[in-house]
Formats: structure tokens, sequence, C-alpha cells
């Protein structure tokens, strides 16, 4: 620690869990905005478009998505075992953890490659002929928003993939300690809302009728 | 325990850390250091916009095409747009005086997370690449204003797609702004400082924060869709498709009416710094100028659609919307009585910064009585899209963020280089600039009254007259501009050595050398019972 500080003599150590915890929290009511944004979109089109939105939905697979949904939330009960793990000093445990949630995180994308790739071989794409020429504007309008909301959410899942990769390093080396929990706690927080946000997207578009 | 004795008389512009010379700056994570790198970037940035102004000014001298044809004009008016309120007037005083002095007004070290504030920077840089990207190559220069309005946004030819990409990641880089000050204030505030004697500047930057952190994402989502509009056609405001392009509008506004609030509240935060130190005088009202300024930063927030009352909206919404307006006026009115009221019965130090601040007060508060011509509906309806929007526009955003700018400038300046500027060349300056900015703007609200609309390059005959004093008008600002820039460059490296606090202030960031050490604080500062950023004897 005394060779750190000397590194960073123009910055001293100012770790602050609750500092990092409030960031973190900040920074997800910035996201829960820009789904908001999104959502508003969503509904005032489904306002505009109820039975045009009904029909595209039975395009949707439920199996998957509903099977998504429960890995998904098997995942933020792992990341969150993990954080409690390391608290208690597991640190194996911990990374086992992560390991897991990680693998999770990846098996979902894995499904919505398959997803997306049924519709692609239905001819359904933003833009595609088929969607021009045989679709009314609700279905257009609700292909659009699944294919916007459902691909960033799973680029969300994609950098909650790579900050779980920095906190598997952080705790495998020890610099994610139970005194410097930050890394892997807002990695879990984050996780979280990802999964809270899909818990959202699911209803929206496979459910509703 | 933190300090080496290394660091003990070298302060931030002087200290060698890891790496030398101009690496020094662009990778130090010292706030102060980060507060400097936002001051000439966002100096060029205003440089490279006045220019533009100057540009759309000199053609309207006269009617028809003078130097530029239509296209380029509604290039100019784009590009301008975007660089003086992406670039310029939202980061402009959070990041430049947020960043240099926040931390010593409250007492810390630093912000809360120095690398993130350092990342911001990194990510202002890039997104002004970006928007320089889209400037310089492709298919044309943007040519949607910078609003960026559907479906126009997404059926322009212009090279877009870049500026948008650069607007986005220029709200990023708001965003952690914004996220770091938050986090700043609520924990590192030095024992004694109490929520309730915090500086008013301190207030505002967290009032400003709130905004940014909560309303920026929503214009970041409403890009990235028209990007995506673009690229894949999805139909989301495209009414080929389905799609409601009003919807934008609601959308995009959600976001850049806060802007506005982002833009305006630290520089009445700045103002209530200046107004009173130089009147030797407690502010008056300190919890009102807190409740005002939270109030505005709240009811911002729901008055978007003001922007929109021709754009096709139910009658009770415009009913609604045009109340909140009202109501939203009435907390800066609040403010403009505090300041007056400190000034009562002050010791009043005639000082350049002085003279920034109540020309600030004046600007304001045409610019905002201009506001309420627009807030009122049958008024907008006449006026709107017309020279008297622009003029509003500019009293307000240039007039105020731009006044307080300088007033800050001039106030903290002695602060930031340890150096004294030449007083007479700054009162010249103030002065021309001052005149300059009055017979600019001016006029536009008459030419708007008489309807004259914005956004052409050609107008008809009988608005000559005032076309000619507007643009007499630029160049007698420029002037002054280039007086003040050059007292200042001038005197950051030859100047008169500063006095720790030449201003006789109270806040924390006067009781530090100038300029300040590495760690701000030799000790960490303890306020008692009786010290306060207002309290003069």
């Amino acid at each position: 620690m005394a060779e750190h500080q000397h590194a960073h003599v123009e910055h001293p150590d100012m770790y602050d869990p609750e500092s990092s915890k409030i960031g973190m929290w900040l920074f997800i009511f910035t996201e829960l905005l820009l789904f908001g944004g999104l959502f508003i979109v969503y509904s005032v089109y489904r306002y505009l478009n109820p039975d045009a939105f009904h029909l595209a939905a039975e395009e949707l697979n439920t199996f998957i998505g509903a099977f998504n949904t429960v890995i998904l939330l098997v995942s933020s009960m792992t990341i969150a075992m993990s954080t409690t793990a390391l608290q208690k000093g597991h640190k194996k445990v911990a990374i086992a953890l992560v390991v897991i949630t990680f693998i999770i995180g990846i098996g979902f994308l894995v499904n919505k490659y398959f997803e997306w790739g049924v519709k692609f071989s239905h001819g359904i794409w933003p833009g595609s002929e088929q969607m021009l020429n045989e679709m009314s504007q609700g279905e257009i309008l609700f292909f659009g928003l699944y294919f916007v909301m459902t691909g960033l959410h799973a680029l969300h899942i994609i950098v909650g993939l790579i900050i779980m990769g920095f906190a598997i390093k952080g705790v495998a080396n020890g610099k994610v300690n139970a005194k410097r929990p930050s890394l892997l706690d807002n990695c879990g927080l984050y996780w979280h809302l990802v999964d809270l946000i899909w818990i959202f997207l699911f209803p929206l578009f496979y459910l509703i009728h | 325990m933190h300090t080496t004795n290394a660091v003990n008389g070298a302060n931030y512009l002087t200290y060698q850390g890891k790496y030398k010379g101009l690496l020094g700056w662009i990778f130090s994570t010292d706030h102060k250091r980060i507060g400097l790198l936002y001051l000439y970037s966002i100096a060029t940035m205003f440089a490279t916009g006045v220019l533009l102004g100057l540009a759309m000014k000199f053609e309207l001298l006269a009617p028809g095409k003078t130097i530029m044809d239509a296209q380029t004009y509604n290039a100019t008016f784009t590009v301008h747009g975007v660089i003086m309120i992406f670039m310029v007037v939202v980061p402009g005083l959070p990041a430049v005086f947020g960043n240099l002095m926040l931390p010593i007004m409250i007492g810390a070290k630093d912000v809360a997370f120095p690398k993130l504030n350092l990342l911001s920077w990194w990510l202002y840089v890039t997104g002004v690449v970006l928007v320089l990207c889209a400037l310089l190559f492709g298919s044309g220069t943007p040519d949607t204003g910078w609003t960026f309005y559907a479906p126009y946004s997404f059926k322009s030819g212009t090279n877009l797609l870049p500026a948008i990409f650069g607007a986005f990641v220029l709200g990023f880089s708001s965003i952690l702004t914004g996220l770091n000050f938050l986090v700043t204030i609520h924990r590192l505030r030095c024992p004694g400082m109490k929520w309730t004697k915090l500086p008013l500047f301190v207030w505002t930057l967290y009032g400003t924060a709130w905004i940014q952190l909560l309303a920026t994402p929503v214009v970041g989502i409403t890009l990235v869709l028209v990007a995506l509009e673009r690229v894949f056609g999805v139909g989301v405001f495209d009414p080929a498709l389905g799609g409601d392009p009003v919807l934008y509008q609601h959308l995009f506004w959600i976001y850049s009416h806060p802007a506005v609030y982002i833009m305006i509240l630290p520089a009445m935060g700045a103002i209530s710094e200046i107004i009173p130190t130089f009147s030797q005088k407690h502010i008056f009202g300190y919890k009102a100028i807190i409740a005002s300024t939270m109030a505005i930063a709240f009811v911002g927030y729901l008055v978007w659609g003001h922007h929109m009352f021709t754009a096709g909206m139910s009658g009770t919404a415009q009913y609604y919307f045009s109340l909140l307006t009202f109501i939203v006026a009435i907390p800066s009115a609040i403010k403009v009585f505090n300041w007056i009221s400190t000034m009562y019965k002050g010791a009043i130090n005639i000082q350049t910064p002085f003279y920034w601040a109540v020309s600030f007060i004046f600007v304001f508060m045409v610019g905002g009585l201009s506001g309420l011509v627009l807030g009122a509906l049958a008024t907008d309806i006449y006026v709107h899209d017309t020279a008297f929007v622009v003029a509003h526009f500019h009293y307000i955003v240039f007039g105020g963020t731009g006044f307080a700018f300088f007033a800050a400038m001039h106030y903290w300046f002695p602060k930031i280089f340890g150096r004294m500027y030449d007083k007479a060349w700054a009162n010249v300056g103030w002065l021309i600039f001052t005149i300059g900015f009055l017979a600019l703007y001016s006029p536009m609200f008459y030419l708007g009254m008489m309807g004259m609309p914005r956004r052409y390059y050609d107008y008809l005959e009988e608005f000559h007259g005032g076309n000619i004093l507007s643009t007499i008008g630029s160049w007698v600002l420029v002037t002054g501009f280039i007086i003040i820039v050059t007292n200042l460059i001038r005197s950051a490296r030859k100047g008169e050595p500063a006095e720790m606090n030449p201003w006789h202030s109270k806040t924390l960031e006067w009781t530090v050398t100038s300029p300040p050490p590495v760690l701000n604080f030799e000790k960490e500062p303890v306020l008692g019972e009786k010290d306060g950023p207002y309290n003069y004897d």
C-alpha cells in the first residue's frame, strides 16, 4: 500500500466504498432514464396500434423469452451470492459464482442469437422488404422497437460481462477483497439493473395481449 | 499523512507528476488541471462558434446572397448551434469552474472519482472530434439545425451520423461530470461544512448535476433512435412507417429544456458568489436562493412542451405547459431580487467581475421577460420561429451564461493563475463587449416582432436597417472579445502576482495560496460555528 500511495502522490488514496455505491446508483438512474425514453416510445405506439402490436407479438417465441427470464433471474441470484461470499472471505466461492453468472449471461446471448436468427430467416429485420411490403405500420413499429430495445439490452449484457471479467480478475489477484469490494458490488448492481430491464421487456413484447 | 515533502511548495501549475509537459496535463487527474483543460478546449470551441456566428451576421448584412448561399447558411447555423450548445454552454461553467473550484470550495482534496473526471474530458474531446469529422468529411456539413428535428434529420443527405454520435458522446461526458459532482458534494465536504453552509455556486452545481444525470440520457436515446432510423429505417420517427416526428420533438425537449437550466443554474451560482463578495455583505436570502435553485431544477423538467406550441398539441396540454412556464419564471425572479437586495447598503467595491455581474442581471432580465412573451400561448403563435426567439435565446444563454462565464473568469482568474489581469483593459473589454452585445441582439427583438423569420439567409428589404445595426454589433462584440482574451492571456503569463484573497471573499478557495497547492489544503480545513461562505462583518 505504501508503494501505491507513493506512485500516486498527486492523488492520495481516497477509497470510499460509500462513494462508489452512490456513484453506481446514480449511474443506474441514468440507465433507467435511457430505457425510460424507449418505454415512452413503446407506450405511445402500443396505445396507437393495439391490434397490430397484438398480432406482431404472436410471432415471438414465448418459451425462449420465458427461459431467458428464468436464467437471468438465476444469474442475479448467483452474483448476489458471490458478493456475500466475498464479504465472508470465501474468495474461491466468490469467483466460482461470478463465473457461473458469466456463463449464464453468455447463455442468454446465445438464445438471443437464435431468436433473432429465426426472425431474420423469416425476413423480419428493420427495413427488410418483407416488413415494408407485407406488414402494417403498427407491426413495423413493433418489430423496430423489438430489435432496438432487445438489442440495446443485449448490449448491456455484453457490457455487464466485460465488467464481470474485470471483477473476476480483481478478486483473483486480491485487489477486490472483503475490505475493498466495490468493483464486485457495483458489478452486481449493474447486473441487477440489466436483469430488471429484461423483467420489463419480457412482458411488454412477449406476454401482453 | 498523504502529503509528502516533494509536494509542499509546488502549486498545481508547476507540479511535476508522473509525466512531463503536455502529457502531464492531458493525463492528469488533478481536478484543477482538468478544469484548465476544459477551459482551453471550451475557449477554442467558443472562438470557432463565434467565427461562424460572425459569418452568419455578415451574410445578413444585406438582403440576398452576401457571402454564402442558402445551403451554406443552413450548415453554418447548424454547426454554430451544435458547437455552442453541446460544446460550450452545457459544459461551460460546471466543467471549467466546477472542476477548478468545487473541491476547494467544500474543503476537499479532489472530486470523488478523479479518473472518471479525466475520462469525462477525454469523452468531451472525442465528441468534439466526431462533430468536426461531420464538418470536414463525407457528403456535406449537417444542415438540420442543432435540434436534429425528424423527419429531416434522417432524410438529409448530409453527413449527420458523426454529428449525432458526437452529441451523444458529449452528453455522456456531461452525465459523468454530473455524477462525479453529486458524489463529491455528498461525501467530501470538510468537517463543519453543513448543507446550510455550502457556497451557493456549489448548490447550483448540485442542482445542475441532477439535471445532467436525469435529463441527458433521454436525449441520448433519442439521438440513438435517429441514428438507427438513418441506418436501418426502424420507423419510430418516420411517418411513412407509422412513426410520429412530433414524438421526436417531445423526447428532444424533455432533455433540451432542462438543458437550458444546466446552462443557467451554475451561472446564477457564480453571480451569487460575486455579488456578496463585491458588496462585502451576506447574501440576501441564502435559503431562498437554494430553494429557488432546486425549484428551477425540478419544475424545469415539466415545461418542455412550450417549445412545441405550434407543432400540434392538445389545447389542454398547451395550457398546462404555458402555466408551468410562467411558474418556472418565479424562482429566477426571486434570485434577481436576492442579488439586488444583497447590494443594498453593502460596501460596493466596483471591479471588473462586478461589472460583469450587474450587466448579467440586466441582460438576464431582458432575456427572461422576453421569454414570457414566448411562454404565453397567443403571443407565441405570433413570434414563433422569428428573430425574436433568436434574440430571447441569445439574451438568456449568451447574455446569461456567457456574461456569467466572463464574470467568473475575472473573479477566479487570480486564484487560478496566481496573477492579476490588467483591470483597466478588462473594464474596457467589458464595456465594448456589452455595447456590442446590446447592438447585436436588441434589433432582433424588433425584427422578429415585425415578422422576420429565423434561419433564412435572405430577408425582405424592410428589415435591412435592423440587420445592419445587428451586424455592426457583432463586429463591436468581437472587438471586445479580442481585448478581453488578449488581456487574460497576457496576464496569465506576465501579470502582477496576485494576493491570496484579492477580493476579500469568505469562501474557502480564497484561504489557499494562489495558485492553489496540488492537494488544495496543507491541512484539512474545519468550519467553525461562526464561519460561513458569506459571513462578512
